[in-house]
């Protein structure tokens, strides 16, 4: 069935979850600034994989034909989302599979949590995914009595924790390996108390611990890197195989996936499989992909539910420069290169993305509304260096969608102090008589507030941001019209007349 | 209205506020690689060395000798494979064989010290071998529940490239990438190998 519109279209609503902070981004910015642990750990780890990107990245001689080839695809399937999708759903219901599409988070979790009660059971496995991450799922599910268990590492470090995500790839990269081993120690049920903090051995504790749920749970939920328009097929890449075990041994697999996650055809994974790995964790490869299409009797879940997810993906695809935002699978790379990011972390974000992908996809999938809205100091949460953009596999144009997103802030914002201040610079500067003035008055009144120091250490009122962090030297007793005119003024210039004439 | 019909209407009309036509895919990255055996065998056990599995190479008559080695040197009593493996692999085996069927559950194959089976298609640029669940490689559980997995890879279906290999497979298969055994590194970006996947991947390349 298709849809005619009709009437005139309307900008598509805004997304919900975890995808607004609860603090401005400079302030958050500023509380984990003081944490020098946490910094010396996201440190160390970002400069680790940003080394190992490199070596794999510049190994392949056509890795810039593969980012174009990327890039290409993904703006196809924005054009064509539609017809892809419907395409999808009738592969996948082909194949015996369930297709749902929720329009938010709140459809997308009562869903869930509905296909779960079917089965009977109170609980679920969980392969690590951001789309459930940005739905907030986990906690819909345990206020509806469902335990969910998180099964990548990471994802297990940080639920054990009563933590949050701060990276896509890594969401524990803030915790290095003794505060996991006190997490493991203090919340891991049957954990062995003589547990020491090699990765080897915790990788180990968490293998013994979650094995019985692989093995008893019968619903897993996980999410979808790729879903295949073609032939209905839908991907996972991950390394550590609870995946696999989630895709594979339970009765009942529910998968939510973006809407924006379509690949046309089969063939285009040939692009993805190299660009994804080697951008993400600098691998020539992840250990472990699993695809599969609808049900296979005999062979994994009999019972395949397939929920495609908008939740204000819409809204960033009528923006048509912000949506290049939807291009994004989830890889990573560009916090890993991100100056801010290193500083920072991901809480400061307050989003389930971060970085500097987070920075322009958080802010159109969940807007930026009134001026104090957190969401709003996304866009400014850069230095706009670019590193991010060399870096991104499907070649997104994130400095650029940052200055959109500034300008679109702006806009929203209306006259700010900022405006006024603009407007009455431009109003001095239209007049040299009031331009002379307002420097005279400048001058005076700026060696005042400076004093003997000869540096004003703090603007008043909303100026006062730009003096937080530096000095700013009183100005001059002269200015350079005021020298012009003077009679030492008048005599440089003749020497440097005589100078040149001379020459 | 339904879900179905408000999110697809939300699209039409963010296409319709900002158009956009399909686009064009510059396919200019390489594809139809070729390379001679020796050399696709050199890249392909290079890349699976640096995963830390551990490589083999014999002749088809070779088979079953290096099979039975290499599951003694593990200590490997009872074997699982898959109902479709070639008899003759495992005739130089003396331990027990499983073979598995879907109704056995899946915590019995935690019994099974190992299990052997074939494969699809590899591909030697990125040390993947792709299983596809055809009866000589069974199903996904077999090769994910025991600790350790040896897997025949016949040269002939080792392809240069990603697009090489992906070129042989079919789609709607479930197929699971395997590059080395599983591995994390979710603390301090430190690559630890065996995590909830077999531990131990040895690959018998013939040919």
């Amino acid at each position: 069935m298709s849809i005619t519109a009709l009437g005139t279209p309307t900008v598509p609503p805004r997304g919900s979850g975890n995808l607004r902070g609860v603090e401005k981004f400079p302030d958050a910015a500023h509380h984990e600034l003081t944490d020098s642990q946490l910094r010396r750990n996201i440190g160390k780890a970002t400069h680790t994989i940003r080394a190992k990107r490199l070596r794999v990245t510049g190994e392949v001689p056509d890795w810039e034909a593969l980012r174009d080839a990327g890039a290409a695809v993904k703006k196809d399937v924005l054009a064509r989302l539609p017809e892809l999708l419907e395409q999808l759903e009738a592969a996948v219901a082909e194949r015996g599979g369930i297709v749902h599409w929720a329009a938010d988070a709140d459809e997308a979790n009562a869903l869930v949590a509905q296909l779960v009660r079917d089965t009977g059971s109170d609980e679920i496995v969980k392969v690590k995914s951001m789309a459930t991450q940005e739905i907030g799922l986990n906690e819909y599910l345990e206020a509806q009595g469902i335990v969910a268990h998180e099964t990548d590492l990471a994802e297990l470090i940080v639920q054990l924790g009563h933590d949050r995500p701060s990276h896509i790839l890594v969401p524990a990269i803030h915790r290095n390996r003794s505060e996991i081993r006190e997490i493991f120690l203090r919340e891991m049920p049957g954990v062995d108390p003589d547990l020491d903090d090699n990765p080897a051995h915790l990788a180990e504790a968490a293998r013994k611990f979650l094995r019985h749920k692989f093995m008893t749970v019968p619903v897993a939920v996980s999410g979808a890197n790729f879903g295949i328009a073609e032939t209905g097929t839908l991907a996972v890449v991950e390394s550590e195989g609870n995946g696999r075990m989630c895709l594979t041994l339970p009765q009942t697999l529910i998968t939510v996936m973006g809407i924006e996650k379509l690949l046309p055809t089969y063939r285009d994974l040939e692009v993805f499989l190299q660009l994804l790995p080697r951008s993400s964790t600098g691998e020539r490869m992840n250990p472990y992909t699993s695809m599969w299409t609808g049900v296979t009797p005999g062979d994994g879940p009999q019972a395949f539910h397939l929920i495609l997810l908008d939740n204000g993906r819409t809204a960033a695809l009528a923006d048509s420069v912000g949506r290049e935002a939807l291009h994004c699978i989830r890889c990573s790379a560009c916090l890993n290169v991100c100056p801010v990011y290193e500083r920072t972390g991901g809480h400061a974000y307050g989003s389930t993305y971060p970085g500097p992908i987070g920075a322009v996809l958080t802010p159109q999938l969940a807007g930026m509304n009134e001026p104090g809205d957190p969401n709003a100091t996304l866009p400014f949460a850069s230095s706009l260096c670019g590193a991010c953009f060399d870096a991104c596999p499907v070649k997104i144009d994130i400095p650029s969608l940052l200055v959109e997103l500034r300008h679109q802030k702006v806009e929203q914002a209306g006259l700010t102090v900022e405006a006024a201040a603009m407007k009455a610079a431009s109003l001095a500067m239209s007049s040299s008589r009031r331009w002379t003035a307002a420097q005279k008055a400048g001058g005076i009144g700026g060696r005042i507030v400076a004093g003997k120091k000869g540096a004003i250490s703090a603007l008043p009122g909303p100026l006062g941001g730009w003096t937080a962090a530096r000095d700013i030297p009183a100005p001059p007793k002269q200015t350079f019209r005021q020298w012009w005119d003077s009679d030492e003024g008048r005599a440089a210039m003749a020497a440097a007349r005589q100078e040149g004439g001379e020459r | 209205m339904s879900a179905r019909e408000t999110v697809l209407g939300r699209i039409r009309d963010a296409l319709a506020l900002a158009p956009s036509a399909p686009t064009e895919i510059p396919r200019a990255y390489r594809t139809g690689r070729t390379l001679p055996d020796d050399e696709r065998y050199e890249l392909f056990a290079d890349r699976l060395l640096d995963y830390k599995a551990h490589v083999h190479r014999c002749t088809a008559a070779e088979l079953p000798t290096v099979l039975a080695r290499v599951l003694a040197d593990r200590k490997v009593a009872r074997v699982g494979v898959p109902a479709g493996l070639d008899d003759s692999w495992l005739a130089a085996f003396d331990g027990e064989i499983v073979v598995d069927s879907a109704d056995v559950p899946a915590p019995e194959l935690e019994a099974l010290d190992g299990v052997v089976t074939a494969s699809a298609v590899s591909c030697a640029e990125t040390g993947t071998i792709f299983l596809d669940g055809s009866a000589d490689q069974g199903r996904r559980a077999l090769t994910l529940v025991p600790d350790l997995h040896v897997c025949v890879v016949p040269l002939d279906t080792v392809e240069v490239g990603v697009p090489e290999a992906l070129a042989r497979l079919v789609p709607e298969r479930p197929t699971t990438l395997i590059s080395g055994p599983s591995a994390t590194s979710d603390i301090e970006l430190e690559r630890v190998e065996g995590v909830h996947g077999p531990r131990n991947l040895e690959v018998v390349i013939v040919g």
